[in-house]
């Protein structure tokens, strides 16, 4: 990954480069087995837990499998189901929308609260605090929250319109807007963090530069637009990146506030696959075939963009 | 902008973003009369204290709290021995395959938690570890966030003093004990803090792996509650409030450490 915001942190001393062969009394073999020995309790968890299921998980999406115990091998059966599977198509789609409405709008809020409070200003501190404050608050409280907001009956958004004299709105009963009250939710819970990044990374653009800008008659909106903007370009492709991903796999806030719906209207991959494998009709095999896709878009989304931000880099 | 403008957008935003948490606030200390009669709102001018009278009487609340800093806690515990051992071999021990090893460990980093979640259920389910706190702390406990996290920070961590202690007769696990863990504070710190509220704002699976009512911890109880409670949001923000309220005050005082971890780790 290629983010300034990768680099080490505050350590003791200056960061160096790597390591250099160590003239020590252990050779290089006993240093490769102390190396292997520490991992161990790692890999070994990572493993077991995480790679293993992983697996798991690939060779269930092709058996035909309920509930626990051994499954039949069906060969490519659940992709062909998939294939045809209007309800697939469906959280697909859905997923897209939620990305494209999240993802970018998420990042710029980023970068236009850090730009905003990355200068001095009374009582800079506490606003920030006040948009990173969602980040340490579960998705569970969040989305709990935003029934609380955007209920039909008691909620305060409506209690909010009927003050100001306009009709009550349908957040729950309306396939887009109930899609409207998650992405809300979504980017009150994120935005803080990509401002913390993007405040991170103006700490790094370097004055000079923008005052050599602002001597040569650029304005504040075109030193940030033609120096500042550019110079973030590594940290707006991670924040993309990282901000995909968390919207391909969106669940928590989906799975509490719409449960997918009203019908199949917030129905996202993640939530069909685990609505499949959990649900009443506990069926692994597809429910994994479900997350295996997932999982296949998520790294190709994810290469892509990497290669995106190399290449702009370079 | 000018100062002032930028002043009073900020104060704008922030008074969107503080709306919902001030609302959890305001409707955990709203009687429930109140909610029925006018609906939620953000003044109702009655006050009560009932909804957190109603939840200690109806459920075990301290036994979930005490069951979730049980969890939380040991969760943290196992993955910061777990990763500072094995961020320290990635970082600075040389060894065939690190590059290798690395690029495994964050490629995990694009696995969807619910995909894995039924092979991953079944496992712990054949291990016998449903029901158990087990269930849910060993698969938290290695994260390849937390790895990540670890081995950056040792790659910056100057040579000179792990060689210093090599020549002094250190092994090489024994330079990583005595010399690099002492100078390894804030990474420490930052590792405990996000390990920690990791583990405590997760809820579907321990909702799943614990089954028992009495062995849920704080938030998963939350979970419980929303179906219990239906749509009685006094006593389901009451909760709501219960169960951030220690992430918030630490986030509060211990903020510096906070947004250090998440700018450098990139992940939550």
């Amino acid at each position: 990954m290629s983010a300034p915001a990768l680099e080490e942190l505050p350590g003791p001393g200056t960061p160096g480069a790597a390591a250099p062969e160590p003239r020590g009394s252990t050779g290089a073999r006993g240093q490769a087995r102390v190396a292997w020995a520490m991992l161990a309790p790692n890999l070994l968890l990572l493993g077991v837990f995480l790679a293993g299921p992983l697996v798991w998980a690939f060779l269930m999406a092709f058996q035909d499998k309920r509930s626990f115990g051994g499954g039949t091998w069906s060969g490519l059966d659940n992709f062909a189901r998939l294939l045809a599977d209007d309800v697939f198509w469906r959280a697909l789609l859905n997923t897209a929308i939620f990305t494209v409405a999240t993802v970018p709008v998420g990042v710029l809020m980023g970068l236009g609260l850090a730009l905003l409070m990355d200068k001095a200003l009374p009582g800079r501190g506490l606003f920030r605090t006040i948009v990173y404050l969602p980040i340490v608050v579960s998705s569970l409280v969040t989305s709990l929250v935003g029934l609380l907001l955007f209920d039909e009956s008691v909620g305060i958004v409506n209690g909010v319109l009927a003050d100001l004299g306009l009709g009550a709105v349908s957040w729950q009963s309306d396939g887009a807007l109930a899609m409207t009250s998650v992405v809300v939710m979504t980017l009150w819970s994120r935005v803080g963090f990509s401002m913390v990044v993007y405040i991170a990374a103006l700490q790094d653009v370097d004055p000079q530069v923008v005052e050599a800008a602002r001597v040569d008659g650029a304005g504040p909106w075109q030193v940030t637009r033609r120096v500042v903007v550019p110079l973030l370009r590594p940290t707006t492709f991670f924040l993309v990146l990282v901000n995909l991903i968390w919207s391909f796999q969106v669940f928590d806030v989906v799975y509490v506030m719409t449960n997918g719906g009203p019908g199949y209207s917030t129905t996202m991959l993640v939530t069909y696959a685990y609505d499949e494998g959990f649900g009443p009709a506990r069926n692994f095999g597809y429910g994994a075939t479900v997350g295996v896709v997932l999982f296949v878009i998520t790294v190709l989304l994810t290469l892509l963009q990497l290669r995106r931000g190399t290449r702009t880099e370079a | 902008m000018s100062r002032p403008v930028r002043f009073l957008v900020c104060v704008l935003v922030c008074a969107v973003f503080v709306l919902p948490l001030a609302a959890m606030v305001v409707i955990a200390f709203t009687p429930r009369d109140a909610l029925l009669d006018d609906g939620a709102s953000l003044w109702s001018g009655r006050w009560t204290l009932d909804n957190f009278r109603g939840l200690f009487d109806r459920f075990p609340v301290a036994r979930w709290f005490g069951n979730a800093l049980l969890v939380a806690g040991l969760t943290t515990l196992l993955s910061v021995a777990v990763n500072l051992l094995g961020g320290y071999a990635l970082a600075k021990l040389r060894f065939r395959g690190r590059g290798l090893v690395l690029l495994v460990v964050l490629g995990t980093l694009v696995v969807p938690t619910q995909v894995v979640m039924i092979p991953q259920f079944e496992l712990v389910a054949r291990l016998g570890l449903v029901g158990f706190f087990w269930a849910v702390i060993l698969p938290s406990a290695s994260t390849a966030l937390g790895l990540f996290l670890a081995r950056q920070f040792f790659v910056g961590f100057p040579d000179e003093l792990v060689e210093a202690a090599r020549v002094d007769g250190c092994s090489t696990f024994g330079a990583f004990r005595r010399v690099v863990l002492p100078n390894a504070r804030p990474l420490i710190a930052v590792m405990t803090l996000l390990a920690f509220m990791t583990q405590w704002n997760d809820f579907l699976w321990p909702l799943i792996t614990l089954r028992d009512p009495d062995l849920y911890t704080l938030p998963v109880a939350l979970r419980l509650l929303q179906t219990a409670y239906d749509n009685d949001y006094g006593g389901i923000m009451a909760m709501a409030l219960l169960s951030s309220l220690p992430l918030l005050v630490m986030f509060v005082v211990l903020q510096r450490y906070f947004v250090a971890g998440l700018t450098r780790s990139g992940i939550r």
